[in-house]
């Protein structure tokens, strides 16, 4: 039993409160330390990766009790390339936070930053149902606090609103877990996993409950429709880095349907066969409509970028509907990319805001570094809406490819085509408003008053935004390797044979 | 008793249901209190109703024990109900300070401000 499992847990958990309580007057060096814990867990993520590479699932049982009495983290490939994402956004996010002062806003930054990883590296590594919705309260109630950061009218009113919708959602989830014990004395996911498929599908109500609550559930924090409704006014109000680490926490909710419902219910289960998929489906082509029309309606920057988050949700959502390792291995190439190009858009376009008057797309004289800013966007744009040559564009290709079958050929590729084209006019609309036509209106300044001085951004505010465009091109250039990867990844979540064994193992004597 | 128990969850998710439909900030926290109640009550029925029995193993005899499990749930399910039901209660009361309004919608204020525009 390898320690290394429980420490992106323990790590960031051990960290905030030293960081809450002995540093809070200190941001020096809250930053420092802060900044240490991110590069540590950016390692420990990379042994973790390095272990579960061979295929092995491995498991750290807590208090060495046996799997189905004590809770137990499972590693996983797909755990380990979960937790390595989170460590990589993470790292980015939080130079950027330093380098534009977001940190220093407010109080608790860091702290509240940490307990977020916490959060969501124990959701990702968890092998215990239960287990998941403590993790996911903890990330959440970090991110209420990071997501009031700094404070404001609109900002408080978009965190209550989304405060609210998460704690309805957490008593959704508690009545799924309250069934699913219910009805199998369990929860425990491999001990789920191989106790469901004994249930005959006539007295499988009661699963069947629970396994929607929990679709339902893990659809909010996805921000699938018709639950998606609270993802623009949050992450538009959110303080950008916050929203550009929240680029992860849509996809907790899409890790949680692919784990859950592919190893507890998957494919083959008697009781939930062909339920889940036939109304994930739909949901996520109407998802991948509604963003894209949102992008072409925003009349506002963050909000349009908050919409091309919901119609990635939607595309990677329609990829993990078909349940198969073929569409998984897509889904997952594109879970990265859109990770990373959500977080991009977010940390240039707080730049581009921070020097203009507010985040509307009306032309006005343009910012310092009109030329720099409207290069980065352009990439990231292009990353986001899956044109060649960033790996937005073989993301979507994986995902076109993977969904070939009769039935859902027609609406899948339509929907992402449309989608693509619609998202590429959205935003080609707002960069030509921003930084386009901005070239050609003077700067009209009083008579008397002193020029402004121009506000640079310095090398270490363009440097992480950089660092999230260099993991797209890294992502595109070795998609052969990654793909393999990702390959293994997604047969090794579908062999519940394996993960079933591997974690009810009889623990051994040492 | 499996009806007094059904019909008291039944009872708080509905009223439940209804405060937090009603979009301010006051019924809703009450509509979220209500629903955790309901939740704990329905966790610790998940386990099967039994009166007058110990959840451990009794070791004089044959004595039948409840299940333990969902009795360690509710009380993480309680203990995470409060702290949440705290920090809901903080963030109204900020918000409510910062717009003077306890509404939760948000698209009802943009209206208001292009019509004061």
């Amino acid at each position: 039993m390898s320690h290394w499992i429980i420490l992106p847990v323990v790590l960031p958990a051990m960290l905030a409160p030293i960081i809450g309580f002995m540093m809070r007057h200190d941001i020096v060096l809250a930053r420092v330390t802060s900044t240490v814990g991110a590069v540590l867990l950016l390692a420990v993520s990379l042994v973790l990766v390095s272990m579960a590479a061979d295929g092995t699932t491995h498991i750290y049982r807590l208090g060495d009790w046996p799997a189905p009495f004590g809770i137990v983290l499972v590693l996983d490939r797909l755990s380990a390339l979960m937790v390595l994402l989170t460590a990589v956004l993470a790292l980015m996010v939080l130079l950027h936070a330093m380098a534009t002062g977001w940190d220093d806003r407010g109080r608790h930054f860091h702290a509240l930053f940490q307990f977020q990883l916490m959060g969501i590296c124990g959701a990702f590594l968890t092998g215990d149902i239960f287990n998941l919705f403590v993790f996911f309260e903890i990330l959440l109630i970090a991110s209420y606090g990071l997501m009031i950061h700094s404070g404001g009218r609109e900002r408080m009113r978009a965190g209550l609103q989304y405060v609210v919708m998460n704690l309805a959602g957490s008593t959704l989830f508690l009545f799924a877990l309250g069934t699913l014990y219910a009805s199998t004395g369990t929860l425990n996911i491999a001990d789920l996993a191989a106790k469901i498929p004994d249930i005959p599908a006539d007295e499988a109500g009661l699963v069947r409950v629970a396994a929607m609550l929990l679709m339902i559930v893990f659809a909010v924090k996805a921000a699938l429709f018709p639950v998606q409704f609270w993802l623009p006014a949050t992450y538009s109000n959110a303080p950008a880095p916050v929203a550009a680490l929240f680029a992860i926490m849509t996809k907790v909710g899409a890790y949680s349907i692919l784990r859950v419902h592919t190893v507890v219910f998957g494919p083959g289960v008697a009781g939930t066969e062909g339920m889940i998929d036939a109304w994930l489906f739909p949901a996520a082509i109407v998802t991948i409509a509604l963003g894209a029309f949102g992008v072409l309606g925003a009349k506002r920057l963050m909000p349009l970028i908050s919409f091309s988050v919901v119609g990635s949700m939607g595309t990677l959502l329609v990829a993990v509907a078909a349940f198969s390792p073929v569409a998984t291995t897509a889904a997952l190439y594109y879970m990265v990319h859109s990770t990373f190009a959500a977080a991009c858009l977010f940390l240039i376009a707080d730049l581009v805001v921070s020097r203009r008057k507010d985040d509307s797309l009306i032309p006005t004289a343009a910012t310092v570094q009109n030329g720099l800013f409207a290069a980065i966007f352009f990439a990231a744009v292009i990353a986001m809406a899956g044109m060649p040559p960033l790996s937005g564009f073989l993301g979507k290709l994986l995902v076109l490819d993977a969904l070939r079958d009769p039935g859902v050929i027609v609406w899948a590729w339509t929907a992402i085509l449309a989608g693509s084209l619609l998202t590429i006019v959205g935003f080609a609309r707002a960069g030509s408003a921003l930084f386009w036509k901005s070239t050609s209106i003077e700067m009209a300044l009083p008579e008397g008053e002193e020029v402004e001085v121009p506000n640079h951004a310095t090398v270490a505010q363009v440097a992480p935004v950089m660092l999230t465009l260099s993991t797209l091109v890294i992502l595109s250039v070795f998609a052969g390797p990654i793909a393999n990867y990702l390959e293994q990844t997604s047969a090794q979540l579908f062999d519940r044979s394996g993960y079933i064994s591997a974690v009810l193992a009889p623990v051994e004597e040492s | 008793m499996e009806i007094l128990v059904a019909s008291a969850i039944g009872a708080m998710t509905a009223g439940g249901v209804y405060l937090l439909l009603r979009l301010r900030t006051f019924p809703v926290i009450l509509g979220l209190a209500l629903l955790s109640y309901a939740v704990n009550v329905f966790l610790f029925s998940s386990g099967r109703l039994a009166i007058d029995m110990s959840p451990i193993l009794s070791k004089y005899g044959e004595a039948s024990y409840t299940d333990p499990l969902p009795q360690a749930l509710v009380l993480t399910a309680i203990v995470i109900s409060f702290g949440m039901t705290a920090v809901l209660v903080m963030i109204s009361l900020g918000a409510f300070l910062e717009s003077d309004t306890d509404s939760i919608d948000i698209d009802q204020t943009e209206t208001d401000e292009d019509a004061a525009q």
